[in-house]
């Protein structure tokens, strides 16, 4: 741990949050997003062709989930640098992005069972994408679990970095299985009835809300990153503080 | 044993050859270490027996569920039972420490991780076969192609030995590996589990469908991940 | 519930669980600041390139 020269902007102005102008800009232009989605997707768009009504809820369905798998790519990227560089940077990073990644795969779970609902009139049906998703989520909440278990910050950096490239590479791996198993029971499935044209104000809607969701995560990812690495800190100093209160204690 | 190992490290490490010998070194350990303590065989074989028998309890065996469930049921109670046997090779050594003297013996990471992967696979495949002859004993199963059945379950197995070594390893030392180990290990093998039961359904002629793309599958998943593990043994060994 | 319902339910669920993940996200980082001394707040600033 050293203190250079450059700390001394930091200590006149020390953050009492993960906030930063960054961080300030993004949020903004993420909530500006978020309300422009909200008047496109909901109010001003036609409702499709096929999919009628339903299609609002791709609006927010597509982009998480694709989010959600850059957010498993971001983690594999930041464990095998971790494996390479050893430095806590891409550790945390990699776990910062892992936990978003589940919280937008629940949504995405949660978006697919609501639009099945409406389109099969069930919650739940074995649809490839949405089983993926579903085998995808508990591997990453495996990850988390790994995360969880107290150990030394080499020591858990080194078992999620290799659950994060064992999980990554499973990816491809659970559609190829899941599209063959489901081959032979063709239904309506939430992208196959997307068709490549949507139009106009549709498009807008689904290319805005794409652009909504990066926002949020890369947003959320410097806040998620941040507390990552304040977690680090108070832990050593909290270890260091028992430390110093024991020595006390003994009279040293 | 000792010597044995120390045999192994002074010969030349790092090429093909002497990870081949490290692994046949360690897998002989771990076969002859299972068979003195017939653990697997006294307690891992009996309760995937156990669990064929409740299945026929779960599912009345008169109502023809059970015959239309056998494929999966089969990879279920394998899927279980691995995740017993992949605990217990690796308790083993974290319980005696034998992790840190296998990681000072001077073997090669990728020896270690395939010697036990090997004996894995090994006990593994007794554990299909003997399953197997329950099942077709017990269910009534009859087999139609026996040689898709023979290539789809060995494929599927060395995909589980493979996961279930590099899991294994990785949650060998952790607080609370008996329950962490099936949450990492049952959705890494949701494909194998998917290959296998098509597969064997195709065997058992269940399925008119093509099995051997399933195979391929299976045979993909396991070299993909007999390929991670032997890269990541290395900093498990060392650092988890 | 109307398919409506249903639409509405999942931009609620969606924006209302993003809101609660974040704000979870940033009060911690609120509190974890005050614990941390002013230095070691910032990855960018407190030097930790090389830490492991």
């Amino acid at each position: 741990m050293t203190t250079t020269a450059t700390t001394s902007d930091a200590v006149t102005s020390a953050p009492t949050s993960t906030g930063s102008t960054a961080t300030r800009v993004l949020g903004a232009a993420s909530l500006v997003g978020i309300a422009l989605l909200v008047v496109f997707g909901v109010f001003v768009s036609p409702p499709d062709k096929e999919l009628g009504e339903t299609i609002r809820i791709l609006y927010m369905h597509v982009p998480t989930v694709s989010v959600a798998y850059l957010a498993f790519v971001v983690t594999a990227v930041g464990s095998a640098m971790y494996l390479w560089k050893r430095t806590e940077f891409w550790d945390l990073l990699a776990a910062s992005s892992a936990e978003i990644g589940v919280v937008f795969f629940g949504l995405t779970i949660l978006n697919g069972m609501l639009w099945g609902k409406i389109t099969w009139g069930v919650f739940w049906r074995w649809e490839p994408r949405l089983t993926t998703t579903a085998v995808l989520f508990l591997t990453y909440i495996g990850y988390l679990a790994v995360r969880a278990v107290p150990a030394s910050p080499r020591t858990r950096g080194t078992r999620s970095a290799v659950v994060g490239l064992l999980a990554v590479v499973n990816i491809p791996i659970v559609h190829k299985a899941v599209d063959w198993w489901r081959g032979l029971h063709q239904e309506r499935t939430i992208f196959g009835t997307l068709k490549p044209e949507i139009q106009g104000t549709q498009a807008f809607a689904a290319y805005l809300g794409l652009m909504v969701f990066l926002l949020l995560f890369a947003w959320l990812l410097i806040h998620r990153f941040r507390v990552a690495f304040l977690a680090e800190r108070a832990a050593e100093s909290g270890l260091e503080g028992a430390i110093a209160e024991r020595r006390q204690e003994a009279g040293q | 044993m000792a010597e044995r190992t120390r045999a192994a490290a002074g010969a030349p490490t790092g090429t093909v050859r002497a990870v081949l010998a490290d692994a046949r070194l360690v897998a002989g350990k771990d076969l002859r270490l299972e068979l003195r303590s017939r653990v697997g065989l006294s307690q891992v074989l009996p309760f995937a027996l156990l669990v064929v028998l409740l299945f026929a309890f779960a599912l009345d065996p008169d109502r023809r569920v059970l015959g239309a469930a056998t494929p999966g049921l089969y990879w279920m109670v394998v899927l279980f039972s691995s995740v017993l046997a992949v605990g217990r090779t690796f308790a083993v050594e974290a319980e005696d420490g034998v992790l840190d003297g296998l990681r000072l013996s001077g073997l090669s990471p990728a020896g270690i991780y395939l010697g036990k992967v090997g004996a894995l696979l090994v006990e593994l495949l007794v554990l299909d076969l003997v399953l197997a002859l329950a099942v077709v004993v017990f269910y009534g199963t009859e087999i139609s192609g026996p040689v898709l059945l023979a290539a789809v379950v060995a494929t599927a197995t060395v995909g589980i030995a493979g996961a279930g070594g590099a899991y294994g390893g990785l949650t060998a030392r952790m607080r609370g590996r008996d329950t962490l180990l099936p949450l990492l290990l049952l959705p890494l093998l949701a494909p194998v589990l998917i290959g296998g039961t098509r597969g064997v359904e195709v065997a058992l002629g269940r399925d008119a469908g093509p099995g051997w793309p399933w195979v391929g599958l299976l045979g993909i998943f396991a070299l993909v991940y007999l390929t991670l593990g032997t890269l990541m043994f290395r900093p498990l060994l060392e650092d988890a | 519930m109307s398919s409506t319902g249903y639409i509405v339910a999942a931009w609620l669920v969606t924006f209302g669980v993003t809101a609660g993940y974040s704000l979870w996200v940033v009060l911690r980082g609120r509190r974890l600041s005050q614990e941390v001394p002013p230095e070691q707040r910032r990855w960018m600033t407190a030097g930790s390139r090389g830490r492991e």
